[in-house]
């Protein structure tokens, strides 16, 4: 046992874990001195074989503060992460979503009072099938990569209903996230991937030859994973649909189109969104997070459950219907909620069923409905053009003085590569990467998409300042010219920050990551 | 870097070397250079029938998950287990302590499929 000191109060290597500070005795109890636990606890709960720490309220405090000072966010520095638009999440979003009417509202509660609740999650559902030309979404998957599960179980039970079971083939392009090849092996399809032609896009002859009546779906992402928008989508969505396959759209890059082209209009029959990456909600640590999956009208009734579902207010509800005729007397437009009921419908005989239990994440609901009508229709369009600019800005800057394989007007994300860079000095993508670190930004994606060796993959986001960008800019230039000249140095990478290089295969060879008593 | 003679390569990058009716195959060290430092090699079970440029394992690294692929056909008879614990030998010595299977051959005319060290060595600088 040790207890904090002013040197763990400094940044160092290896802060003490929270089991190995503290005294007996010294957690700060609010329970009267001398009562015993079973006046307040069942004593069935009770129990004292479980090790944890007796720690101060204080040192506590400070050692989560302490470890919150060595993670990066969005919140401190620039975070061009390709292919996971990690944007600046508006606090008025947390706002909304910590009111008391949602924060506290209990899963249980029967749906005549968590009306408020229930039209935020239909308001957000009607928004988003309208922005994404799709005839309904479901709230209920927890992520991206869930809903994806979501939508293979639908298409499965699709052709299932319709005897189609011969159906085993997931086609994935090599432009397409790392995620799909995995759902599709996950729900027991077959998959083949499809290698992207020169110009970085799924080729429609390519495609051809390997669609089938055993092709069930296709996994895009437009734009792909090069951030390059797939222009013969129409073509492409008419052959899979020629062979009676549908069309899957992975909205990982959605923040490239949103309020400009929608899925529905290309010929996509299913889709998901990330509510993390376009709609500001949190990136939470893998957890919590919110992935809507949408579906054209043939697959609506396959939707996970529940739906929200909406219905006028009854005539003989006299109360609200006073009140009512007051606020119109009063000149207030009628809201929704005065003329409508809303209600979870859990009866869907054909739904593959819920993904998760309860209603989801409300609060992330809250919260990217709050950006939404923050921005409006027209603002959220606006978000997609700045994306595409900045990166584009970025783009052309970078191609300056790194190889950039596919010089054209991308979306909101590029791939630039250090190949030539690595052949002629041996600093690799990698040592970029951390170098960056050293100048207070995080990297970008790294080798991904697999197709760009070296490659990283960079996405600005639209909430980004041309001073910012421009100082990434002067930064990375500088990181490549430093490795022309002193190699070594980048790679040395990097030096300035808490944890220096760490040992990756070591980490993933022998991962350390559950305390036991000494 | 020049790619040893006497061995045959794919396009996929794999070498196999034929000796009589075996061969044995591994990944060259343009595939292990590319991919990084390999954490895990997932190597098809002995008695396995495979065919050539099938699938047939899996080579995870820190920056990638990769495909296998056999560059010949016939049955495993051997497997390189000590890559289970140590998956560093495929980078530290591709062609020699890392390499990955032992295969009996099914037909010896699949070699006519493979590419000379000449030849593999275009593809991988290019």
């Amino acid at each position: 046992m040790s207890t904090l000191t002013s040197n763990d109060l400094a940044l160092n290597a290896a802060p003490p874990l929270i089991f190995e500070l503290g005294q007996e005795g010294r957690a700060n109890r609010y329970v009267e001195e001398g009562k015993p636990l079973e006046q307040f606890l069942p004593k069935t709960l009770l129990r004292d074989d479980l090790p944890l720490p007796d720690n101060s309220e204080l040192d506590v405090v400070r050692h989560f503060t302490q470890l919150s000072q060595r993670t990066f966010g969005i919140d401190l520095g620039f975070y061009p992460l390709g292919s996971c638009t990690m944007k600046y999440n508006p606090r008025i979003n947390d706002a909304m979503a910590s009111k008391r009417e949602f924060a506290q509202l209990h899963p249980y509660t029967p749906d005549e009072f968590s009306q408020g609740a229930l039209q935020v999650m239909y308001e957000l559902e009607r928004s988003l099938a309208s922005l994404f030309g799709m005839a309904a979404f479901s709230l209920n998957p927890s992520a991206g990569a869930h809903a994806e599960l979501a939508a293979l179980l639908i298409a499965k039970k699709y052709f299932k209903d319709r005897g189609e079971t011969r159906r085993d083939k997931v086609i994935v392009p090599d432009t397409a996230h790392g995620t799909n090849p995995a759902s599709a092996a996950m729900c027991g399809f077959k998959v083949i991937s499809l290698p992207s032609d020169e110009r970085g896009r799924v080729s429609v002859e390519e495609i051809k030859k390997v669609l089938g009546d055993d092709t069930a779906v296709c996994m895009m992402t437009n734009p792909n994973t090069l951030g390059l928008f797939e222009d013969h989508i129409h073509e492409i969505a008419a052959a899979v649909h020629e062979v009676g396959g549908l069309m899957y759209y992975d909205g990982a890059n959605a923040n490239a189109i949103m309020g400009n082209v929608r899925p529905g209009d290309m010929g996509f029959d299913l889709m998901h969104l990330n509510l993390h990456k376009t709609f500001t909600i949190p990136h939470g640590g893998g957890g919590a997070g919110h992935g809507p999956v949408g579906v054209a009208a043939h697959l609506v009734e396959y939707l996970p459950t529940p739906v929200v579902r909406a219905a006028l207010r009854q005539a003989q509800d006299d109360t609200r219907a006073q009140d009512d005729t007051r606020a119109s007397q009063n000149g207030r437009p009628l809201a929704p909620s005065d003329t409508m009921t809303f209600s979870l419908d859990f009866d869907r005989p054909k739904s593959i069923g819920p993904m998760r239990s309860f209603w989801s994440n409300v609060a992330h609901a809250v919260r990217a409905l709050s950006y939404m009508y923050a921005n409006g229709a027209d603002g959220l369009k606006k978000v997609s053009q700045l994306a595409v600019l900045n990166a584009n800005y970025v783009r052309v800057k970078v191609a300056d003085f790194l190889e950039t394989p596919y010089p054209e007007i991308c979306r909101h994300e590029f791939v630039a590569s250090a190949q030539e860079l690595k052949k002629a000095t041996g600093v690799k993508a990698l040592d970029i990467a951390k170098s960056l670190l050293d100048h207070g930004m995080m990297a970008p994606t790294m080798y991904f998409p697999l197709i760009v060796p070296e490659c990283l993959m960079i996405e600005p986001t639209e909430t980004e300042s041309k001073e910012t960008l421009d100082h990434f800019i002067a930064v990375l230039r500088e990181i490549v010219e430093t490795a022309r000249k002193e190699p070594e140095t980048v790679m040395a990478a990097p030096v300035t920050t808490v944890v220096g290089r760490v040992d990756e295969t070591r980490a993933a060879r022998q991962p350390n990551l559950k305390w036991e008593p000494a | 870097m020049a790619q040893p003679e006497g061995l045959l390569y794919s396009k996929e990058h794999e070498w196999v070397k034929i000796e009589g009716d075996t061969a044995l195959v591994g990944i060259t060290d343009y595939a292990q250079n590319s991919l990084g430092d390999i954490v895990y090699v997932e190597l098809p079970r002995v008695g396995k029938a495979i065919s050539q440029f099938g699938n047939v394992g899996v080579v995870e690294s820190v920056k990638a998950v990769s495909d296998l692929f056999t560059p010949i056909g016939g049955e495993v008879l051997e497997i390189n287990d000590t890559l289970e614990n140590d998956p560093a030998a495929v980078n530290r010595d591709p062609y020699g302590a890392g390499w990955l299977f032992k295969v009996k051959l099914a037909d010896a005319n699949e070699k006519n499929n493979l590419l000379s060290a000449a030849d593999y060595e275009k593809i991988a600088t290019e």
